[in-house]
């Protein structure tokens, strides 16, 4: 029962963020600031995590192909198609969720427990809209962008490590990248990317706007908010490859 | 002017404020004082909306707070100051632009004129040289002066405080609770401060209640706390070191020693006069 009650309050936590601005220019300032602190912040995990997974995967494709009949240019496709489809999206959100997630359950925790959001009450803000709405929008923005980003990189990883191990050549390469292309497979990922994006700024954000206690408290739901948002991630993974491949 | 009809509000089994009426008074200092959960926070929590109350109403200037409209309770929070326990500074902004945060939100005046108005109210608390500074980088005093700059920014009719003094030395107390005073004062507004410092009753409760147990227990003002015959509110105030004087005029007043205004001003001002001192 008391999964249905905490559905209900996040629904309810969620319906609460629709109201009007008190002022528009002050949201905008808090929505520019989160698409630098959620984009820029976490630009740098997203390079090294994504270039590596391209890598990781070009090099283990290869070791697997073991067939002399399979031509060196599927290792390119295998690296595209599992980039695009899997590691850019879900990979690199499952990493963003802890990098993302913990920040701003934290954050929330801690503006609760020090009365910062009462405070924003009291002066009659809708703390919800305020605090909330901006984070999650800025991240529906701002992490498709990073998949994006993570795609190109993966991919680069991949023909860098390929190449440089003398696996296939770069022609190889290319030619293995170009082929059989589904542009639908672009479209999926992004709209994984969405979906997780959403689940990666909702869930924390409303672990860490409903803490009670103090500094234990605030570590405790930021963890429960990285957990459940990861779980959450797979589950929606799922979901959305049964329903749209 | 704010009022108190039966309120009750309990968290599970617990009652923590039981059938508590009171009229709170415009343009003076209102005190709600109490022992550690005696449940003067959650009445003051239940004031400023932030606790619905179980049963009873809180109506400003004659409307229950109940009964309001979204926007109407907007109207209302906006003319309310607060002061937390911790001051509830936001962390990320600096002193000046903590105090500015409130009117960037609600007034539409150029940049200048919310920076003179800043400047005037970090003048009154007299923090003019920390506007560049952060929450982190700033004392506890500090921290209080620049909570109440910013309740007071927007010109508000009601100032809430809740516990001014908590953490602070007596010294800086003493400063906070004259601020408090001069600002009642000084704004018109009504000030509600919620404390179990015995020094701030004496200082500035122009009108106090006292909370035991989520029952109001007594009410009257600084001049009278000392003369209450509440057992309870008694042994709550004499608690305290710094009222063992008051106690011996106390008892002089019960024997019968010492019974009028005068008398007790001669005595406060010389205590060493005092006939119960001497008997000692």
């Amino acid at each position: 029962m008391k999964i249905f009650a905490e559905i209900g309050r996040f629904i309810l936590f969620i319906k609460g963020m629709f109201t009007r601005p008190e002022n528009f220019k002050v949201y905008w300032k808090e929505f520019m600031h989160q698409c630098s602190d959620i984009g820029i912040g976490s630009l740098g995990i997203v390079v090294i995590i994504s270039f590596f997974i391209g890598a990781v995967s070009a090099v283990q494709t290869a070791y697997q192909l073991v067939s002399p009949l399979i031509p060196k240019s599927s290792i390119a496709q295998i690296v595209r198609d599992t980039v695009i489809l899997e590691f850019a999206p879900t990979l690199v959100c499952i990493v963003l969720a802890g990098v993302i997630g913990s920040k701003i359950a934290s954050e929330l925790g801690n503006m609760r427990v020090s009365e910062q959001i009462d405070a924003l009450e009291i002066m009659g803000i809708n703390t919800k809209a305020y605090l909330v709405l901006p984070k999650i929008v800025a991240a529906m923005l701002v992490i498709p962008m990073l998949v994006v980003i993570a795609t190109g990189l993966g991919i680069l990883g991949g023909r860098i490590a390929g190449v440089g191990s003398g696996i296939l050549s770069s022609d190889e390469f290319d030619k293995g990248l170009m082929q059989n292309f589904v542009p639908y497979n672009v479209f999926f990922a992004l709209a994984k990317a969405y979906t997780f994006s959403f689940i990666i700024s909702s869930i924390p954000a409303y672990f860490g706007f409903y803490v009670e206690g103090g500094a234990l408290e605030i570590g405790r739901s930021s963890t429960r908010s990285v957990v459940v948002s990861c779980i959450l991630i797979l589950f929606a993974d799922y979901l959305l490859s049964a329903l749209l491949l | 002017m704010i009022e108190v009809k039966n309120l009750k509000k309990g968290f599970g089994d617990k009652i923590v404020i039981n059938d508590v009426s009171a009229v709170l008074h415009d343009g003076k200092c209102n005190l709600i004082i109490g022992s550690s959960g005696s449940g003067k926070t959650v009445l003051m929590k239940c004031l400023i909306g932030l606790f619905k109350p179980d049963s009873g109403e809180i109506l400003y200037n004659g409307k229950p707070f109940s009964t309001m409209t979204n926007e109407e309770k907007k109207f209302i929070r906006q003319e309310i100051g607060m002061l937390f326990q911790g001051a509830a500074l936001f962390d990320s902004l600096t002193v000046e632009q903590n105090i500015m945060f409130p009117l960037d939100m609600f007034t539409k005046g150029s940049y200048r004129t919310k920076r003179k108005r800043v400047d005037e109210v970090l003048n009154r608390v007299a923090l003019e040289k920390a506007n560049k500074k952060f929450p982190a980088e700033i004392s506890g005093g500090m921290k209080k002066r620049v909570g109440i700059a910013r309740a007071i920014v927007l010109n508000p009719k009601y100032l809430f405080c809740d516990e001014p003094n908590s953490g602070l030395d007596p010294q800086t107390s003493l400063v906070i609770d004259k601020l408090i005073q001069e600002l009642t004062v000084e704004y018109d507004i009504t000030t509600v401060v919620n404390t179990h410092d015995m020094n701030s009753v004496m200082e500035v409760g122009d009108h106090i209640i006292y909370m035991d147990n989520g029952l109001k227990e007594w009410e009257g003002n600084n001049k009278e706390i000392i003369f209450s015959k509440n057992e309870k509110l008694n042994a709550f105030i004499f608690a305290s070191e710094f009222l063992k004087d008051a106690k011996d005029m106390r008892m002089l007043e019960v024997a019968g020693k010492i019974d009028n205004d005068r008398d007790m001003n001669e005595l406060m001002n010389n205590p060493d006069a005092s006939p119960f001192i001497e008997n000692k």
